[in-house]
């Protein structure tokens, strides 16, 4: 284990008495991710319709794909490009395959009345 | 005032109101024991403090989430902006909270005046104490008149506006520019950053200058602003500013404010005074009241220092600070997107705690804000912000994020898909 991550444990574990081992498996990592992802594309990627299109059901290795065509500028983009960029292909595969494994809702409940 | 007051009323009566208290529970109703679980008590229901709550009881439904909450409706900050020009309405950025409680959510139609952390409870103005095994404060800002006494005199706070919590002060705006005269003169101030909504001022004059485009075209916008220049998309509202605006905006920086004179209607800076026949000052901010009762401030008299992985208190343990109230980490702006995105990072760090599971080390949250430069045309600024273990903090991904290249009618229909989905994702 790096020191930083030491360090970093160390004042989280001054915040919460009960962390666990940083090694410990991350239960819904890629629904952790993700979730950056639904502000934009809807909750658990089902969107209100529209632009931008609903993620939820897709399959892993389309999003994989489309997220790399975009990180190369081989599939244009007005802001898909730039955020593309911030994620790894770990990161990137983890999301792709937590959005595959929701189902698609038919009826997605909007804010508005 | 007083008919704006009422005409305000008359609208939010018409519209979402009467469901919006149906989901509402009585909070006498509410002061029972703790579930198993646990009990997540959440003060404010924006977008920070509603996203967070949807998400604890959306990802761990045995747990008790209370959201206290003050106002009867939810306004968008984000698209208020389009309100001032004509080209959208108060009711196309007002939603009830009442979707919350589909999802098991209890709201508290409430104020809480006080926090004892040692107790582990909420004090409310009318209702019983609410006790919490975590709670999670997003209390938006609040304003910082100490440096303006213009401002606190009688009747100024309805003359000079700031706008800048949407709703009755939107309304009351609007119906200054539109009893302007053509050839009047607006003037927006900027506070020093940071501030909510860092490209929030430079849209405002847009939209602004679209509405006198149209109806009145001899007037002016003059902008204070006391930042020593344009804080965010620069480049891209200088373009409309000399484009589609040109002639009609003036643009002086480092132009702080030392008063102002609502009588005379003069706002006056450090080396001379300007008159207006509308002034728009957006006053400095900070964590909004409850934040500071309860001790959570920590940064400059301002602003709630944070653990970034789970969004909890440097000051208080036990509680959770969410939103603009926050002192931001390096290059985030106080944004809605940024309170939605705190929201569910501090969902998923509240539930692992109360269960007693590894809380994620390695969080990674996106922004995305759009601003319209019309009615019709828009343009974004993005970044994600990764947890960075040597410093302690988020930080923003080398070489990812950025602004749009122009502003466009493409990006403005991403632009209504990003707010029809962020209001989703918050409330519904």
């Amino acid at each position: 284990m790096k020191p930083s991550i030491l360090s970093a444990l160390a004042v989280s574990a001054a915040a919460c008495s009960f962390l666990p081992p940083a090694h410990a498996q991350q239960p819904n990592a890629g629904r952790t991710l993700a979730a950056a992802c639904f502000t934009c594309h809807g909750t658990a990627g089902n969107s209100v319709g529209g632009v931008p299109p609903p993620l939820a059901g897709r399959a892993s290795a389309e999003l994989f794909q489309t997220m790399k065509d975009f990180q190369s500028g081989k599939r244009p983009a007005t802001i898909m490009h730039q955020q593309a960029k911030g994620y790894s292909d770990a990161q990137l595969q983890s999301i792709a395959a937590y959005f595959a494994s929701v189902k698609p809702s038919p009826a997605v409940p909007s804010a508005k009345p | 005032m007083a008919l704006t007051r009422r005409e305000f009323l008359k609208w939010v009566s018409a519209g979402a109101g009467a469901s919006a208290l149906a989901g509402c529970e009585t909070p006498s109703s509410t002061g029972e024991t703790r579930a198993g679980a646990g009990r997540v008590v959440v003060i404010g229901g924006g977008y920070g403090g509603a996203t967070a709550a949807k998400y604890v009881k959306l990802w761990a439904p045995e747990i008790d989430v209370v959201v206290v909450e003050r106002d009867a409706h939810f306004i968008s900050c984000p698209i208020s902006n389009l309100v001032l020009a004509g080209n959208t309405t108060m009711q196309d950025i007002t939603m009830s909270r009442e979707t919350l409680t589909r999802r098991g959510v209890r709201l508290v139609r409430d104020e809480a005046v006080a926090i004892d952390a040692s107790r582990r409870e909420v004090r409310l103005a009318r209702g019983a104490a609410l006790p919490y095994d975590r709670l999670i404060v997003s209390p938006g800002v609040d304003f910082i008149y100490d440096k303006l006494p213009g401002l606190r005199a009688a009747g100024a706070q309805q003359r000079i506006l700031h706008a800048w919590k949407a709703g009755e002060q939107t309304v009351a705006l609007r119906k200054q520019l539109e009893a302007m005269r053509d050839g009047g003169v607006y003037v927006l101030h900027i506070p020093l950053a940071p501030y909510r909504c860092p490209p929030g001022p430079y849209e405002r004059v847009c939209q602004v200058a679209d509405y006198f485009k149209r109806t009145k075209p001899k007037s002016k916008i003059l902008v204070l602003d006391t930042n020593p220049d344009i804080t965010s998309k620069k480049g891209l509202f200088l373009a409309e500013w000399n484009g589609q605006y040109k002639g009609m905006i003036e643009y002086r920086p480092n132009s702080e404010l030392e008063d102002v004179d609502a009588k005379s209607m003069t706002l006056k800076l450090t080396f001379d005074s300007v008159k207006g026949d509308v002034l728009n000052v957006v006053p400095p901010h900070r964590a909004g009241d409850i934040a500071r009762q309860a001790g959570l401030i920590t940064a400059n008299q301002r602003w709630c220092g944070i653990d970034w992985i789970t969004a909890e208190s440097v000051a208080v343990k036990g509680i959770h600070v969410l939103g603009d109230a926050t002192l931001s980490a390096p290059a985030m702006p106080k944004s809605a997107s940024m309170a939605n995105q705190h929201g569910k990072l501090c969902a998923a760090a509240v539930i692992a705690l109360l269960k007693g599971q590894p809380v994620n080390p390695d969080p990674v949250i996106m922004n995305t804000c759009y601003s319209f430069v019309s009615g019709k045309s828009a343009m974004h600024v993005t970044s994600i912000h990764h947890y960075d273990a040597a410093q302690k903090t988020l930080v923003p991904v080398k070489g990812a994020g950025g602004v749009s290249g122009k502003s466009s009618e493409v990006e403005a229909a991403y632009a209504w898909g990003w707010a029809r989905n962020i209001w989703a994702d918050t409330l519904a």
